[in-house]
């Protein structure tokens, strides 16, 4: 039995989306059958879900090679993307299920998107066509615009959720429109089809049009310029844990993507999208990290710290070797760990209906609870690229990688706004440390009209999320080696 | 085979006060203050112990044998690469440790002035608030610093460079209810960064170029890629690292965040901003002697800097009327000394004078802590005088540091400037004489320090009067310890013996056969030195006890001079308008483009533009009327705010500015296609 | 029979309208409707070159957009609805909680 055979090949090859999927199936069906008062149980289901998701990268690890007749890769390089995009999406489960109790959201539709997106990335990850790719791409999206209206009582929530669905069906419109003119020119929707093609004809206008109209679809999704404009408002407005998701899981597939279509697809081409990349990079940092400096509203200031972190990567993906993947890929997991550790504590600092985001709100933060401070500390000292952490790591990788291409410029560039950097993320850590709360000294004080605000307790769930991610960000910043040869494995399998 | 049991225990020596810190960090609110200052104080002494045990045992080698490289584990490590000479590099750093002359030294001036410091901060922070953080703080700072010198290759160095920043950074806004001390906190740190910028792109090159960035391989890829003195590449690589040193050490044009971190309390301007911290730019220059003989270009560089900082400082520090401020002063031009030493190939001269210039200097600023504690916190010299009989022994360990400083044989300061002076003026008369002019107006207003503070008759108010007390024990033992280093510590110089065991780390380039000179030159020299030396005490003297009117009369008939110099130079306001007009200039570009587009399109166009013109004419008129906004803030409202015109909230802007971007990119592909 | 180009110049003109019509309406309905004509010019264009190539890639993947659109509507007009709820407006000009 032959084609038994390889069909149980094939489904093992897509076992971390038919975990996800079906335990997404689980959860609505479910959903009506479990009394209000225990709902949250619903979060650990998930999280479950996720984890076994994870287990199952083993199956997968052990079924190297296309699966469908390659419209699926699994090599090193998707599971790489994998791991980074379960183990985020896990995480974020984990510091949901507080949040949407205090905000009495609980409901097993939330976690069942979650899991459905997850599956969209999984697929992102390892597509090897562009029609694989295209369906990964909507069914993450589809997802995260329901996700950002959530909070369905929340005027901002709502109005980011609108943003983003319309920018966001606009860019993917592009994309596709992007993905036809290259069908078009090279006949086929397969990634080492397209690439024969190219090396046989040359660029030509056709397919070098259509990848600028794919770039607005990917460009958008991993938030670079000018297609980043719309991650502030999206990222301020949507619930604090989704935006952690939002942060990391989807701009890590999308990036994938984007390495296989640029690297793989129109590898051939390389010399004509290089000074694209480099000018998005340049206007992806500026952007970012000008426009945080003013910034005082801390979640605020996080998406444009995201939108940085996006500029120095493009740095190791303008290097166009394999320790610039490989470099990319480390970034990758070092932010998505760093970003996911600092959008929990802005949930946690957040409070019940995220009334406490504004900078005086962590006024003191040091005081009142050390323990979250430091960790918030750890997170933004790893953004900011201090050694010992993952960030730092991640941006020696990018700027060795650069300067090993020769891209001098871009990485002084890079280096210099990484100095505009220090400054907001400073701010943070000064406020959290030296600045007193406000209301306690102020020259009414006596009145007794001011209560002084005290975050709530820390709950479990979000001390494993900080630990997990703080941990995990000394060990990329202190032991990177073995990461960084799984990276540099993974960008040798793209090839 | 393994080593002694100090040397392959080096690791332990950062370690001792690393642990102290983690102490504070996590129990220091709930301890008693005696068991922080037994566990704090205890942990640098243990590390003084290994530090000395390693010394004695690396002393006990022969000499062209002294170093020991202990690797503890890898770090990171990348593929094999070719480098842009040609050389097979792969690249690895580890966290590894390197004991050899130099850092046997710097580790020995660490610890041990460390120690003093930390003692004698027992005493002066035993009335303040955040006893445990201030201590926490200075054990960290211990850490870093040591893993600074003890670093076996350029980015552990970095590591340890970035480490010493932040808790110098933490320790200058110590009072951060002082907004002066938090704002002086964030100048050292941004002045910083820039400087940190260059030193990392320099270790990026060294890395490109050499492949390999551990100390020990450096002189071996040297020669393997046959390089000619005064390559280019090498010649860039040095440089960056010396901005990176311009940073940290205080030079000209990156000095101004030093004055400001006095604001800090005492034991740290004195561990951090004397004795330690700042020299690390010194050290590192010195670690690198070998890149940088190999760059004639970038030498110069470094002696000129070294030498005009030197002189401008000195100006600075004789107008100047906050004891601290000048003592800041003087450590930037004895620093300036220190470069020129390095510039004009004599490394040895230069880390002789690091060692001497932590002894007196830690002493003038734990002498002048002495006297502001005493004065129950006043640093205004004009608010004191008469105080020699009040507190006797700090007035005379002062006066030990004092002709230390300017010179005075046969104390620690007369050997290693005279070196650092005979050495230069074999190379070049002109920074010789700049050099001897610094030593001169070095010796005027320190005594002019010293007479203003503890001679004359007494300026201290009735309140302060009644409070006058000598310190406690605590600080006036450290005193009396550093004071007698101040004596002999230049003796270990006396024969060339302290260069003789630097040699196997800094060699004898070409600059020492080309700097010998006749004994007879030589005592010429040196008696100029101490003549200059005695000029400006009597200068001083006559100034400041005989008639004490006179610089008042000085100061009313140069009046537009002493305005310039006892205002800095406007420095810091110089570097406001050149920063702020250029960036205005730049923002004014992206708005007209902003404008011109949004317009062009014809989209939102009225209603949008007249919000943007708005905007824009209220931001002129803050620019305008509110003239005297810091640097800073300025400069960040200025970067910040064209970015975020952009980011209106106005969905179909978004999509303008995406279809802007798309047309952009179809523009760059067609006109790529057409040629 | 009809060349191929004809085609693409349709789909083009859709596309062109779509946009034109996403940057100038400012009711999100029918800036919703706008960014379906461009989906429609994408199967246009699929479908065009599917025939051209003789392959049925194309036409397949012009099934899968048809879907994928009716998703996306569905998502977008519930999105609308909660939105229209708690601002009671649908204009595009008149979201302007969230900026700089």
């Amino acid at each position: 039995m032959p084609l038994r055979a390889d069909m149980m090949a094939d489904l093992c090859r897509i076992a971390p989306e038919l975990i996800l999927c079906v335990f997404g199936i689980l959860l609505v069906a479910l959903e009506p059958f479990v009394p209000s008062s225990s709902k949250r149980a619903l979060g650990w289901l998930a999280f479950s879900g996720s984890l076994v998701a994870i287990a199952s990268l083993w199956i997968v690890a052990r079924h190297p090679g296309p699966a469908y007749g390659g419209l699926i890769q699994v090599d090193n390089f998707s599971l790489f993307f994998h791991g980074i995009i379960l183990g985020s999406v896990a995480v974020v489960i984990l510091g949901s299920i507080n949040y949407l109790c205090e905000e009495r959201l609980q409901r097993g539709e939330y976690y069942a998107l979650v899991l459905f997106a997850a599956a969209g990335m999984g697929v992102l990850a390892g597509a090897g066509e562009l029609i694989t790719s295209f369906l990964g791409l909507e069914m993450s999206s589809i997802s995260t615009y329901i996700l950002a209206a959530f909070r369905r009582d929340a005027r901002k929530s709502n109005e980011s959720a609108l943003k983003y669905f319309i920018l966001g069906s606009f860019a993917t419109a592009f994309f596709l429109y992007g993905i036809a003119m290259t069908y078009g020119a090279t006949g086929t929707t397969r990634f080492t089809g397209i690439a024969q093609a190219l090396s046989i004809s040359g660029p030509t206008l056709l397919a070098v049009l259509g990848l600028g109209m794919m770039l607005v679809g990917l460009g958008f999704k991993v938030v670079i310029a000018p297609f980043q404009i719309y991650a502030p408002d999206v990222y301020e407005g949507a619930p604090t844990p989704v935006t952690a998701l939002l942060a990391s899981a989807p701009k890590v597939a999308a990036f994938a993507l984007m390495l296989r279509i640029f690297y793989v697809a129109f590898g051939p081409v390389q010399h004509i999208w290089f000074w694209a990349i480099w000018i998005s990079a340049v206007l992806t940092m500026c952007a970012g990290n000008f426009a945080a400096l003013l910034q005082t509203n801390v979640k605020r200031m996080l998406a444009y710290s995201s939108i940085a972190h996006a500029g120095y990567i493009l740095v190791a993906f303008a290097a166009s070797t394999e320790l610039g993947i490989a470099a990319v890929l480390f970034y990758l997991a070092a932010y998505a760990l760093m970003k996911i550790g600092a959008f929990t504590v802005i949930t946690h600092v957040g409070g019940r209906g995220e009334r406490h985001l504004e900078l005086s709100d962590y006024a003191g933060l040091a005081k009142k609870q050390p323990a979250i401070a430091a960790c918030f500390t750890l997170f933004l000292l790893s953004l900011l690229g201090l050694p010992a952490t993952g960030g730092f790591m991640g941006k020696f990788y990018a700027f060795q990688a650069g300067l090993d291409s020769r891209i001098i410029w871009l990485v002084v560039i890079a280096a210099l706004n990484s100095i505009v950097g220090a400054y907001y993320y400073l701010r943070v850590i000064l406020t959290m440390y030296f600045r007193e709360p406000a209301g306690e000294s102020g020259p009414d004080a006596g009145l007794g009209s001011e209560i002084e605000w005290m975050p709530q307790p820390v709950a479990a769930s979000i001390w494993v999320v900080l630990i997990i991610a703080a941990l995990g960000t000394l060990y990329l910043g202190i032991f990177p080696s073995r990461v960084m040869e799984f990276a540099l494995r993974s960008a040798a399998s793209l090839r | 085979m393994s080593a002694p049991y100090f040397l392959e225990h080096i690791w332990l020596i950062p370690l001792f006060p690393l642990a102290g810190a983690a102490l504070m960090l996590f129990f220091g609110r709930r301890l008693p203050k005696p068991a922080i200052s037994t566990i704090c104080v205890g942990s640098v002494l243990v590390s003084f112990i290994y530090a000395l045990g390693a010394a004695v045992t690396l002393c006990s080698w022969p000499a062209e044998s002294r170093s020991f490289e202990k690797i503890l584990f890898q770090w990171i490590s990348a593929g094999a690469y070719h480098t842009s000479a040609g050389l097979l590099g792969h690249f690895t750093a580890d966290w590894g440790f390197l004991l050899d002359p130099l850092s046997v030294v710097m580790v020995l001036i660490v610890t041990g002035v460390g120690l003093l410091i930390h003692i004698y901060s027992v005493g002066y922070m035993a009335h303040e608030g955040g006893y445990y953080r201030f201590f926490g703080y200075m054990n960290l700072f211990m850490f870093s610093m040591l893993m600074l010198v003890l670093a076996n290759n350029l980015l552990l160095l970095f590591v340890g460079w970035e480490g010493v920043g932040t808790c110098s950074y933490l320790l200058i806004g110590f009072y951060f209810h002082r907004k002066s001390a938090s704002d002086a906190g964030k100048k050292a740190f941004i002045v910083n960064r820039i400087g940190d910028a260059g030193f990392l792109l320099g270790i990026f090159l060294i890395s490109a170029t050499l492949g390999t960035i551990r100390f020990t391989e450096i002189p071996a890829a040297l020669l393997a890629g046959h390089f000619a003195i005064g390559a280019g590449v090498l010649t860039a690589a040095t440089l960056l690292l010396f901005v990176g040193a311009t940073g940290k050490s205080a030079q000209i044009p990156l000095y101004v965040w030093l004055p400001d971190a006095m604001e800090g309390p005492t034991p740290v301007s004195a561990l951090i901003h004397a004795a330690t911290m700042v020299t690390a730019g010194v050290y590192m220059v010195v670690r690198n002697n070998g890149l940088f003989r190999m760059a004639p270009f970038t030498m110069e560089v470094v002696a000129v800097i070294g030498a005009a900082t030197a002189l401008y400082a000195a100006t600075m520090g004789l107008v100047q009327n906050d004891i601290k401020k000048v003592l800041a002063y003087s450590t930037i031009s004895q620093l300036g000394y220190m470069f020129l030493a390095c510039g004009v190939g004599a490394f040895a001269a230069g880390i002789f004078h690091v060692m001497t210039h932590a002894f007196f200097k830690a002493l003038l600023f734990l002498g002048a802590g002495s006297v502001i504690h005493a004065m129950s916190g006043e640093q205004d010299m004009r608010k004191m005088g008469a105080l020699f009989r009040k507190i006797p022994v700090t007035y005379r360990t002062m006066l030990v540091a004092t002709l230390a400083i300017a010179g005075m044989p046969p104390l620690a300061g007369f050997f290693s400037k005279d070196e650092i002076l005979g050495r230069t003026f074999g190379v070049n008369h002109l920074l010789w004489f700049v050099g001897w002019i610094t030593a001169g107006l070095t010796a005027f207003y320190m005594f002019r320090l010293l007479f203003l503070t503890f001679h004359g008759h007494s300026r201290v108010s009735h309140e302060a009067e009644h409070h006058l007390h000598e310190s406690p024990s605590t600080m006036t033992v450290p005193l009396m310890i550093l004071a007698l280093l101040s004596i002999v510590g230049g003796w270990v110089g006396i024969g060339g013996r302290f260069e003789k065991f630097l040699d196997p780390v800094v060699g004898r380039g070409a600059a020492v056969t080309e700097g010998a000179m006749a004994p007879t030159t030589e005592y010429t020299l040196m008696l100029a030195s101490v003549i200059v030396g005695l000029a400006g005490i009597a200068v001083a003297w006559q100034m400041y006890i005989r008639n004490t009117a006179l610089p008042g009369r000085i100061a009313a008939s140069c009046g537009a001079l002493y305005r310039l110099v006892y205002n800095k130079y406007y420095v810091d306001e110089i570097y406001d308008a050149v920063f702020v007009n250029r960036t205005k200039d730049l923002a004014n570009t992206l708005w007209a483009f902003d404008a011109g587009v949004i317009d062009g399109a014809g989209v939102n166009g009225v209603g949008f533009l007249t919000r943007l013109i708005a905007r824009i004419s209220m931001w002129g008129d803050t620019w305008i009327v509110d003239g005297s906004v810091r640097v800073s803030s300025r400069l960040v409202w200025v970067l910040s705010f064209p970015v975020r015109l952009l980011q209106t909230g106005l969905l179909q802007s978004y999509l303008l500015v995406m279809v802007v971007g798309i047309l952009g990119l179809f523009g760059y592909y067609i006109f790529l296609f057409r040629h | 029979m009809i060349p191929t180009t004809h085609y693409l110049y349709l789909s083009l003109a859709l596309f062109t309208i779509g946009i034109v019509g996403v940057l100038t309406r400012r009711n999100v309905i029918v800036m919703l409707m706008s960014i379906e004509l461009i989906l429609n010019a994408v199967n246009i264009n699929l479908v065009a070159f599917s025939r051209a190539y003789g392959a049925v890639a194309g036409q397949v993947f012009a099934i899968f957009i048809i879907t994928d659109a009716a998703a996306e509507a569905a998502v977008g007009l519930g999105i609308i609805l909660a939105f229209f709820r708690n601002r009671e407006t649908v204009l595009a000009d008149e979201m302007d909680l969230l900026k700089w």
